[in-house]
């Protein structure tokens, strides 16, 4: 037998072309030019399966739908869950329609959301509050009462705010694809729909903390960190641990020396690649418990990011350890400035990499 | 132009009894299609007929079957689109009620043409006793043997289901009502993949509208020219129009597409004209969903010509001028109706229907009927107007089915042709908050 | 309404209907038979409690909540208990263009309660619903299967009365 390898098709997006496998679709094909050519991505999850097309967020304009077939789509296609063709040529930020629609999709998803960031746990990492400062206006036209809800637990480790929820169905997927027993879901309908396990039930699973993560807004939080921090005064690092349940790699976030959150991993999309169990996720909170690999790559515009790693001090290789030998030893004096920006400068790096992983005292 | 095709037995006492029904004529296109006919050949004659889906779109069935994938060992699905929601449309309720064997001899030949043995009908589950009556039926036709295994000895199966809905407008999109079949929320689908390819568990289906599937017994008898050969144009055959409000004869009319709207609408044949001593105000001339059109536009065309019963004629003019024939819901508005109550009452019903999946539909809908709640109520302001029609162009288009379409048209239609008649509402809310007010500046009334 | 919710289970011959519902559907496929069976739920205990949706989950091997997201975005289903008598009003505009909204007024003040509440006595349980599909009889409402429609003031008085009794 041959060694079929499938053509690949040639797809142009904001006048960057790229050649991608038959079946991308669009938005991972823009993915892969990255930067301002990726559209945001609302409830589309790459690692969930059957999620995306519901927020809006991604719609571009297809203004050539094929080499065979170069008419231009007539509406705006959702990025998400469109596949890509041989010759197709699509316009994100280069149009003008776009960028027009997309601003009234962060409207619609602001209508109903309480712009309550400032005591928001998600704030500064909140894809909301990303899209909406990339895309939308700093006013609002909507004058009308919003829809509240009661915030609930589901289980002794999840808050659900549903106030917050944009509904993207992110959570229930999660649960479906990586749980044996979904007992969370969406009930009701319209505006009036919620996410909710109708009769009072616990999230009782080993791997219900996902929801957590995947959530673009802070409708599910985490509530061993709840109220703990903001996450610029935080600090994650990559680390992992011997788990028998799952991987075990995860992103710790420390204030000071303090375990303060375990995360999954997330990729530069903010999508987690490989999902966490609770034990790691809510009992692990020691340093001891974890093997530090390095600092967790963020991007440069986060919030998280200010200020915290100067990549003009340390070189790429050296810092992964460096760092990792640097956590442990961090003191936090400076976190308590007003504005809570933090500074990692060269002399907190003790070169002490032998003890790197050494228990805490 | 009484030609009558769905609707030629309905005064027949006891009609809806297989044996009456068998006496006029029925099922015979059961035996003919199945003994003499290929499944290809059935399809051949439907798209000759060039019959427009009745559902609203309008697309054409002999095409939509054509596109049913094939694939070897999968199993192909017919299901019957019952859900009939649109207000102001309620032919399907009255055509199964009436002549249930219509349906389910059409279901018959329908299912035979695409190789379907499992065949559903989706009958919304407010219609439980239309569903009773159906269910009947069927145990009818297979005591005759035009159902079941083996029918005619032809080695065809075929067994019809009647699935009740639960109550939703949405799940009469297609995708919603195949998502609501499986036994999920009637939350539609992003598409592609179309139904022909994958709908019904993942197979290849046709979802045709109740009416739709009626015609095809007479198309199989008559020959699809015969079909076509009725109407004008792309607008071919009969369709049933459901009419409502302010006329002297509400109810389901069969007309051969192309009668002028004028005609129809003050013919005794049909509406009979507006009620006595009133004036025609305004009409929806295809359901809730289509645009709004007043009196001056809806009976004659820009260039003076009358504008007839067809797909074309009543869309002539585009959203300007224009509107759609939809699902055939004709309902009239004398100048007794407020429109913008009218508007605001389409707009609750659309935000009450929005499944809330994407956002435009769920926040959208939501928000224009909050402000034509404070317009109708006396609270509102001027640049309401254009915020309305702002937001009905960001949710028209951008959604995943076409129920935000649906509920943007009737906004931005009302503000097109009305917009006098909400500002006077903003600049006269003590007036215009009390019991029955209606706005009675310049009007045209015919 | 005879029934209490204690003992969740269908009668012998609702539970026969159950199962060829079920059967109706092809292999694994059961699911499909929610929307029915839910009916037939409603049909026996007037209301759906949660009870009554894990009985009709275990029914069809499928999880609670997959029950609940179903009748909770489904108008028909009752979620809470109800009167003897639910009339459902169709407060849609084709109806309303027929005097709809009067005879609404008219009947909620004599039965003396708001959409979505029941009478002391329990005999009636008042729901707003959009369109019933009978626009051209309108105003319409409904009471389980039967459909009142070209409705006056008399006829609402004569309806009550004889439900009443």
């Amino acid at each position: 037998m041959e060694d079929i390898k499938p053509q690949l098709v040639k797809v142009t997006i904001d006048g960057i072309e790229v050649e991608v496998e038959p079946g991308t679709t669009i938005l991972q094909a823009a993915r892969k030019i990255g930067g301002n050519v990726a559209p945001p991505a609302m409830c589309y999850y790459q690692p969930l399966k059957g999620s995306g097309g519901k927020c809006r967020a991604c719609l571009v304009r297809v203004a050539a739908g094929s080499a065979k077939d170069p008419r231009p789509m007539p509406k705006l296609v959702a990025s998400c869950i469109t596949p890509v063709q041989d010759g197709m040529i699509v316009e994100n930020s280069t149009n003008e329609q776009v960028l027009t629609t997309r601003k009234a999709i962060v409207e619609f998803l602001l209508i109903n959301h309480p712009l309550d960031c400032p005591v928001c746990d998600q704030a500064g990492e909140c894809d909301l509050q990303n899209f909406a400062f990339n895309h939308g206006m700093a006013t609002t036209r909507y004058e009308e009462e919003r829809r509240t809800f009661e915030k609930k637990d589901i289980g002794p480790y999840i808050q659900l705010h549903m106030t917050r929820c944009i509904l993207c169905y992110r959570c229930v997927y999660t649960a479906d694809q990586i749980t044996q027993k979904r007992v969370h879901g969406v009930l009701g309908r319209g505006d009036a729909s919620e996410i909710s396990t109708y009769i009072e039930k616990a999230v009782d699973n080993d791997f219900s903390g996902n929801v957590i993560d995947v959530c673009p807004v802070g409708a599910l939080t985490d509530k061993t960190y709840r109220f703990k921090n903001r996450v610029w005064f935080t600090k994650p690092v990559d680390a992992h641990r011997d788990c028998p349940t799952c991987s075990g790699k995860t992103t710790v976030w420390y204030r000071g020396d303090e375990v303060i959150r375990v995360t999954a991993r997330k990729n530069e999309w903010n999508e987690v690649t490989e999902f966490i169990c609770n034990t790691c996720r809510f009992e692990k909170k020691k340093t001891s418990d974890w093997v530090i690999e390095g600092p967790t790559k963020i991007s440069r515009s986060s919030v998280i990011s200010a200020n915290k790693y100067r990549g003009d001090l340390i070189k790429p290789d050296f810092q992964r350890k460096l760092a990792a030998a640097t956590y442990t030893h961090v003191d936090d004096e400076r976190d308590t400035s007003q504005l809570g920006i933090q500074q990692l400068t060269p002399e907190r790096f003790a070169p002490v990499l032998p003890h790197a992983n050494d228990p805490e005292p | 132009m009484g030609k009558k095709i769905l609707l030629e037995h309905i005064n027949v006492p006891g009609i809806e009894t297989y044996d009456v029904y068998r006496k006029q004529g029925g099922y015979t296109a059961v035996e003919k299609a199945i003994k003499t006919m290929s499944p290809e050949g059935v399809v051949e004659e439907v798209k000759k007929a060039g019959v427009r889906g009745r559902g609203g779109a309008g697309f054409p069935m002999g095409m939509k079957w054509s596109f049913l994938a094939k694939p070897e060992g999968v199993p192909r699905y017919l299901v019957c689109n019952a859900d009939e929601s649109e207000p102001g449309t309620f032919k399907d309720h009255y055509l199964m009620k009436n002549i249930p064997h219509l349906l389910i001899e059409g279901m018959i030949v329908s299912s035979y043409a695409l190789g379907a043995n499992k065949s559903f009908i989706y009958v919304r589950g407010e219609l439980m006793y239309v569903i009773r009556i159906l269910e009947k039926a069927i145990a009818e036709a297979k005591a005759a043997g035009f159902l079941g295994k083996n029918i005619l000895g032809s080695g065809y199966d075929l067994e019809l289901i009647v699935h009740p809905g639960g109550g939703a407008y949405i799940c009469g999109e297609e995708t919603a009502l195949l998502e609501s079949l499986e036994g999920k929320r009637g939350n539609p689908r992003n598409k592609p993949p179309f139904p022909a390819v994958k709908g019904l568990y993942q197979c290849p289906t046709v979802v045709n509208n109740v009416e739709s599937i009626a015609t095809a017994a007479w198309i199989i008898n008559n020959g699809g020219d015969a079909y076509a050969a009725i109407g004008i144009g792309r607008s071919s055959g009969t369709k049933l129009i459901s009419a409502s409000g302010h006329i002297k004869k509400p109810g389901v009319y069969e007309i051969e597409l192309g009668v002028p709207v004028e005609e129809f609408l003050y013919s005794d044949e049909w509406c009979g004209g507006i009620r006595d001593g009133h004036h025609l105000k305004a009409l929806v001339a295809g359901g809730s969903s289509v645009p709004i059109l007043p009196a001056n536009l809806i009976t004659k065309l820009a260039n003076g010509e009358p504008r007839l019963m067809t797909y074309e004629s009543l869309s002539d003019g585009g959203f300007q001028t224009g509107t759609m024939l939809g699902s055939g819901g004709f309902i009239v508005f004398d100048e007794t109706a407020c429109v913008v109550r009218n508007t605001w009452n389409f707009s609750r019903f659309y935000h009450h229907e929005s499944c809330g999946q994407c956002s435009p539909c769920r926040e959208g809908t939501g928000w224009m009927e909050k402000v034509l709640h404070r317009i109708e109520h006396g609270h509102g302001s001027m640049h309401d107007i254009d915020l309305l029609v702002d937001v009905a162009k960001k949710i028209e288009g951008n959604t995943i089915c076409p129920l935000g379409d649906a509920a943007a048209w009737p906004v931005a239609s009302a503000i097109r042709h009305f917009r006098d008649e909400f500002e006077w509402h903003i600049t006269h809310p003590a007036e215009a908050t009390q019991p029955g007010a209606v706005f009675k500046g310049e009007m045209a009334l015919v | 309404m005879t029934e209490t919710q204690n003992t969740v289970e269908f009668t012998p011959e609702r539970l026969k209907i159950a199962q060829e519902m079920i059967d109706r559907y092809p292999a694994e496929r059961q699911k499909s038979a929610l929307l029915p069976l839910l009916h037939l739920a409603q049909e026996q205990w007037g209301w759906l409690s949660p009870e009554v949706m894990d009985y009709v989950g275990r029914m069809l091997d499928i999880q609670a909540i997959e029950v609940y997201e179903v009748a909770t975005f489904y108008t028909m289903f009752h979620l809470d208990p109800v009167g003897k008598h639910v009339i459902e009003y169709c407060r849609t505009g084709p109806c309303c263009l027929m005097g709809g909204e009067e005879i609404y007024d008219y009947l909620k003040q004599k039965l003396g309660i708001q959409a979505g509440e029941t009478t002391a006595d329990q005999k009636f349980t008042l729901k707003e619903v959009e369109c019933l599909a009978a626009c051209g009889m309108g105003p319409v409402f409904q009471i389980r299967e039967q459909y009142y429609m070209n409705l006056t003031r008399d006829k609402v008085d004569e309806i009550i009365a004889e439900l009443s009794r």
